[in-house]
């Protein structure tokens, strides 16, 4: 950014590089600009009562019942609920399209057997299932649980097949010139050449992982954030329902950052991520 | 050098013929190579030079014939024979060093580094193959063939991407550390005068048969400058453009559509 203004033509060296720095900050402060005058206006527009409190609270009163929930532990009790839900629907779903992504990418047979199959299962709508859901597992754990694994599944499953076949032939036809085991091509050569796209899938995964959880949650639940929201909402307590959304949007932020963050790790030899430093 | 030099493999190939369907690409070739030998294998693109090269490599199997090493036939890869490809081949999330002991035990990272240094590119060794210039990453790819230690080197024409002047400077660094490890070396080139530089023997193959096997006497290293090597290259040269189109009255028919498509190719590629 900084080499961006030295670039313009300046009078002096001294002013500007003043100019430039005042430059510097404008440039990182307009983008606040609109979404702080929004919050300022909308405190505003509440504190004169033109906003309805049961339409939108004020921003304090947000902050405040934010703050009430953390004194209490009950905020940190229901994210780690919704959390531990989220993450264990990845662990279960994803694995399992990892796995099977794996075996039909690299097993000709496993695909003949089981590709179309799954691509034909890939076009029912997770959220299409809920009455079957719930009919199997009535409306405890175990039906969010199943809701998020399904639809975690198809874009690990997706990435991980297609990242596999995508795999240079030429990087394992050398590989097996040079004399690595059928377990060394895998682990040195297709599983690293196939990272990129399993990285891909798991972001979609992160992505729609929390929708469902907000949509299951949201359906029945006894503790969560879902939980905290709907309870909220019975009571006419806009305040919380809208700590619960900004939850959502925070946790789901979070997750995005960490699957950048392994992108970074992993991907650290490729020009466009790590910088290859 | 710490270990003795691995003296080259005697390679004997016997009437080996290799068909993709109704196309014969390579028939019936005899070739017998002695420990040591720097061949090279020169011939138009489409000729089966490169078929003979992955035959040998054992990456293909071949239609009819056998090849043996040192009087043993083999069948599919061989621990012996390292090939360096066209392209580098190196795997761009490993760093260099990892890159050129790939298939090592953990034991003989520190022969990877000795390797690595002899084609000059020790203070890269923890760099991403990303950050390389073509010619660098030949050369990882040179070491990471020469850290097995093989007694057969094969190179399907590893510095055709490059620009003449890396060329040169690779040329130079191949003889001399075919020198010094003495491994039997077969390179396929469509350049002549890399041939030229190169090779003990240079082998013409035209329409997947031998059609010149000619020695080169020249002493080493041998300078492009030289009257004696211009000479030679240009003789092979000839020979190598003296077939014109789609004349040759032996040839079946069906192989006559190859070369009418191009009849003016450059000169000095011979393409």
């Amino acid at each position: 950014m900084n080499q961006q203004v030295q670039a313009l033509p300046l009078a002096t060296p001294s002013l500007g590089a003043a100019r430039g720095f005042a430059l510097g900050v404008a440039r990182r402060l307009v983008p606040w600009l609109v979404p702080v005058g929004l919050v300022v206006a909308w405190q505003i527009a509440s504190s004169l009562g033109w906003l309805s409190t049961r339409v939108l609270p004020a921003p304090v009163d947000v902050v405040k019942a934010a703050w009430r929930l953390t004194a209490s532990g009950e905020l940190w009790t229901h994210v780690r609920v919704s959390a531990a839900r989220a993450l264990t629907g990845l662990a279960i779903g994803g694995g399992l399209g990892l796995a099977l992504g794996l075996l039909t990418g690299s097993v000709k047979v496993a695909e003949t057997l089981l590709d179309s199959t799954l691509q034909m299962v890939r076009n029912i709508p997770a959220l299409a299932l809920i009455p079957l859901v719930i009919l199997w597992f009535g409306i405890d754990e175990s039906a969010k649980l199943f809701l998020i694994a399904v639809s975690v599944f198809f874009p690990i499953y997706l990435n991980t097949f297609h990242g596999i076949r995508n795999v240079d032939p030429q990087l394992i036809e050398m590989g097996r010139t040079y004399g690595l085991t059928r377990w060394q091509l895998y682990k040195e050569v297709i599983l690293p050449g196939a990272m990129s796209s399993i990285l891909v899938g798991l972001r979609f995964s992160l992505g729609l992982m929390w929708v469902i959880l907000i949509v299951a949650e949201t359906i029945s639940a006894q503790s969560g954030i879902g939980y905290l929201t709907m309870n909220a909402r019975e009571f006419l307590q806009t305040d919380v329902v809208l700590v619960g959304i900004l939850l959502y949007a925070l946790l789901g932020k979070l997750a995005d950052l960490l699957a950048r963050g392994l992108e970074r790790w992993w991907l650290r030899w490729h020009p466009a991520y790590g910088g290859a430093k | 050098m710490t270990a003795s030099p691995s003296p080259g493999v005697r390679l004997d190939i016997r009437g080996l013929s290799k068909r993709y369907g109704e196309r014969e690409v390579l028939r019936n070739t005899q070739l017998a190579i002695e420990p040591g030998q720097f061949i090279a294998i020169v011939g138009r693109s489409g000729c089966g030079k490169s078929t003979l090269l992955r035959l040998v490599a054992g990456l293909e199997p071949a239609t009819e014939g056998a090849l043996f090493t040192d009087g043993q036939a083999v069948d599919g890869l061989h621990d012996d024979t390292r090939i360096m490809f066209q392209e580098a081949r190196l795997l761009p999330w490993r760093r260099v060093l990892d890159n050129v002991a790939l298939g090592l035990p953990e034991a003989d990272r520190a022969r990877g580094r000795e390797v690595l240094a002899q084609v000059g590119l020790a203070e890269r060794s923890g760099e991403w193959p990303a950050r390389l210039s073509g010619g660098q990453r030949q050369r990882v790819a040179l070491a990471r063939a020469l850290v097995h230690q093989p007694r057969l080197l094969l190179l399907d024409e590893p510095l055709g991407a490059l620009d003449a002047l890396t060329r040169i400077e690779m040329h130079r660094l191949i003889e001399s550390l075919w020198l010094r490890h003495r491994f039997t070396a077969l390179l396929v080139t469509h350049d002549v005068q890399e041939a030229v530089a190169l090779a003990d023997r240079v082998i013409l193959i035209e329409d997947g048969r031998i059609a010149l096997d000619e020695p080169i006497a020249l002493a080493r290293p041998r300078s492009q400058g030289d009257p004696a090597f211009a000479a030679i290259e240009k003789r092979i040269l000839d020979r190598v453009l003296q077939k014109p189109a789609g004349t040759e009255p032996e040839e079946p028919p069906a192989n006559d559509t190859r070369w009418t498509e191009g009849p003016a190719h450059a000169l000095r590629w011979a393409v």
